[in-house]
């Protein structure tokens, strides 16, 4: 092994003014760009099964400490109460995952493999557009697992099976637009601890403040102004439960989609701006 | 002019009001080895990021082949591969796949992207630790990886930030022949390095700096020259007179005069006849020697005498 170090093989290198070179990155070069990036993301989570532990144990533990905590109170019995907190858990720990992604991309970014990736002739956006990619995959995860521990605990969706498969789709739509505020804010802040925190700081008012565990009805009056009329989440949550229940899609569907949107149009360019510029 | 790998012309870089990179020009010929040399914090890290497109200069310009590193970036980065001066790899992927993923990205087939890292692996002589997890690579071995993984594209100019800090002697040595393949294969190569006698191995030519700023840029025997065709070493028995002669010394020879384990003075000189005016000067205090050199100079000496500081001898 000693000497092996020594290039032997005479790769002859083609001098730069015979080289062909283009200053554009093909849209097909980004996209192929993006789906290694995609691959690289999920060869590490499999490589660090903990990494699922919130789209897994978390979603199932939530499940069953809010069943039991609030399901009687709430709608007078556990059964009752599984249509209404299933919805709710998805969202959450899909909004949970969102605020992982960000800070998971924050260390990325924060790593000197960043520097390699930008001296390589790729698509500048390829290793976030990869990364988020590579999550919808965690997303789905995390659909069946809270599907299936509902179904578990006695939870039969009238609309049956294909509602589910939508609702899922859906959801993870949504938590895909969600997902590049979240990058947005881990990559701008000081620090991926800072990272974090500003994560839960998101997810924490969205969720609680809306109809994802309890009807809005219950909530004191302002609150339940923001929770009906202006949170997004509100809006998906409603559009899954109608999903679910009746096999329909409604206003509250088209809402929680224009959303989406809306925060698409305003986050991507920013989070390709704040990516682009560090460093 | 495309003779020219690397063109830089007063490159500048400012964190707030820390002028790291402070008008930098540099012009390295095709197919040469380039030694960028200086102390922790001289820029030289900045320096490179500029030239690798990593960051921009808050002011001058740089062509890499002829090409211009801010508005033809991407022709650029076709050009270059960078090893930085931090492992740049993934610590969670094995070295096979590290590779892979490089290659995938700098548009292999699948199956081309396989045979390329299998030849790294074998001439870096990490085929046996092809399919281990980076934790259990030891420091030389990440190093192979990591310069490996720059060679992906066979690209025609190398950056190495500090190759060989941190490495071992005898790793060390590989890695200087590595080098000086690559160049022999075809490639330019632009290093920085703490060490004053890697560069005067590899380097054609050298460029000093400090603060970033340039202070020197010249042949490993062409700064010699500049600095003083001799060296003067000077041993005093009591380590109490070292000050009253070094004051002495650089009265007569009008330069700085270097001082280290407490009783050794050294100093560039231009004329030997100085020699008998110092040890004159010297006995009529009463300053008792028991070494007198003269030599060619180190390059320690020449970093000394271009910048008046002894940091960079030390190590880690
Ligand atoms: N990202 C950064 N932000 C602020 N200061 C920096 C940054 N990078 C480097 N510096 C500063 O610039 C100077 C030069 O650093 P560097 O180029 O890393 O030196 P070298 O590589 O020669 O050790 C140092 O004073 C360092 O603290
Ligand atoms: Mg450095």
């Amino acid at each position: 092994m000693n000497n092996a170090l020594a290039l032997d093989k005479n790769i002859a290198i083609t001098p730069a003014s015979e080289r062909e070179l283009k200053n554009r990155v093909s849209v097909w070069t980004a996209i192929q760009n993006t789906f290694t990036f995609a691959h690289r993301t999920l060869l590490k989570s499999i490589r660090n099964p903990e990494s699922f532990m919130d789209v897994t144990i978390m979603p199932i533990m939530f499940t069953l400490v809010f069943t039991f905590l609030f399901g009687g109170s709430v709608s007078g019995s556990i059964a009752n109460y599984l249509p209404i907190i299933i919805p709710g858990i998805l969202i959450q720990t899909l909004m949970t995952s969102c605020g992982a992604v960000g800070v998971q991309m924050r260390e990325d970014m924060d790593k000197s493999i960043t520097n390699r990736f930008k001296s390589m002739p790729i698509a500048r956006v390829a290793p976030l557009a990869g990364a988020l990619l590579a999550d919808i995959l965690r997303f789905i995860v995390a659909g069946i697992v809270i599907f299936t521990m509902g179904a578990v605990m006695g939870y039969k969706p009238e609309a049956g099976i294909l509602a589910v498969v939508a609702s899922i789709l859906f959801m993870t739509l949504i938590a895909w637009g969600l997902s590049w505020m979240f990058t947005f804010t881990a990559l701008s802040v000081r620090s991926s601890t800072a990272a974090s925190t500003t994560g839960m700081l998101i997810m924490f008012p969205l969720c609680f403040m809306s109809n994802a565990f309890v009807p809005s009805d219950a909530l004191p009056s302002a609150l339940r102004f923001f929770a009906e009329h202006i949170n997004p989440v509100s809006k998906a949550v409603a559009a899954v439960r109608q999903i679910l229940s009746d096999g329909t899609v409604g206003t509250d569907f088209w809402m929680a989609i224009v959303s989406v949107i809306v925060l698409l149009i305003i986050f991507v360019p920013l989070t390709l701006k704040v990516y682009t510029k560090k460093g | 002019m495309t003779n020219l790998a690397i063109q830089a012309n007063g490159l500048v870089k400012t964190f707030g009001n820390n002028r790291a990179v402070d008008g930098v020009d540099l012009k390295i010929p095709t197919g040469s080895i380039c030694g960028v040399l200086g102390p922790n914090g001289a820029g030289k890290t900045t320096t490179i990021n500029m030239l690798a497109t990593l960051s921009k200069p808050d002011a001058g310009s740089a062509k890499i082949f002829g090409y211009d590193v801010m508005k033809e970036t991407q022709k650029v980065r076709q050009l270059i591969g960078l090893t930085g001066q931090f492992a740049s790899i993934d610590e969670t992927l094995t070295a096979m796949e590290n590779l892979m993923i490089f290659g995938r990205l700098h548009g292999y087939s699948r199956k081309d992207a396989k045979r390329k890292a299998n030849e790294l692996l074998e001439e870096f002589a990490l085929t046996e630790a092809a399919n281990k997890a980076l934790s259990q690579f030891s420091g030389g071995m990440r190093r192979r990886l990591d310069l490996a993984a720059s060679l992906l594209s066979n690209p025609p100019l190398i950056f190495l930030d500090e190759p060989t800090t941190g490495l071992d002697p005898r790793t060390r040595t590989q890695m200087w022949s590595t080098i000086r393949n690559l160049v022999k294969n075809g490639s330019t190569v632009m290093l920085t390095t703490q060490y004053l006698d890697e560069a005067d191995q590899l380097a054609d030519s050298i460029v000093v700096i400090d603060k970033g700023r340039v202070v020197a840029n010249d042949t490993p025997d062409g700064l010699k020259k500049s600095v003083g065709e001799t060296s003067l070493q000077i041993t005093v028995k009591s380590a109490d007179s070292v000050l009253d002669a070094a004051q002495i010394i650089e009265r007569i020879l009008k330069t700085k005069v270097q001082i280290s384990e407490s009783s050794e003075l050294t100093a560039p000189m231009n004329n030997t006849n100085k020699l008998t005016d110092i040890l004159t000067a010297l006995k009529e205090v009463g300053i008792t020697l028991t070494n007198v050199n003269l030599r060619q100079p180190t390059l320690d000496e020449v970093f000394f005498a271009l910048t008046g500081n002894t940091e960079v001898k030390e190590e880690n």
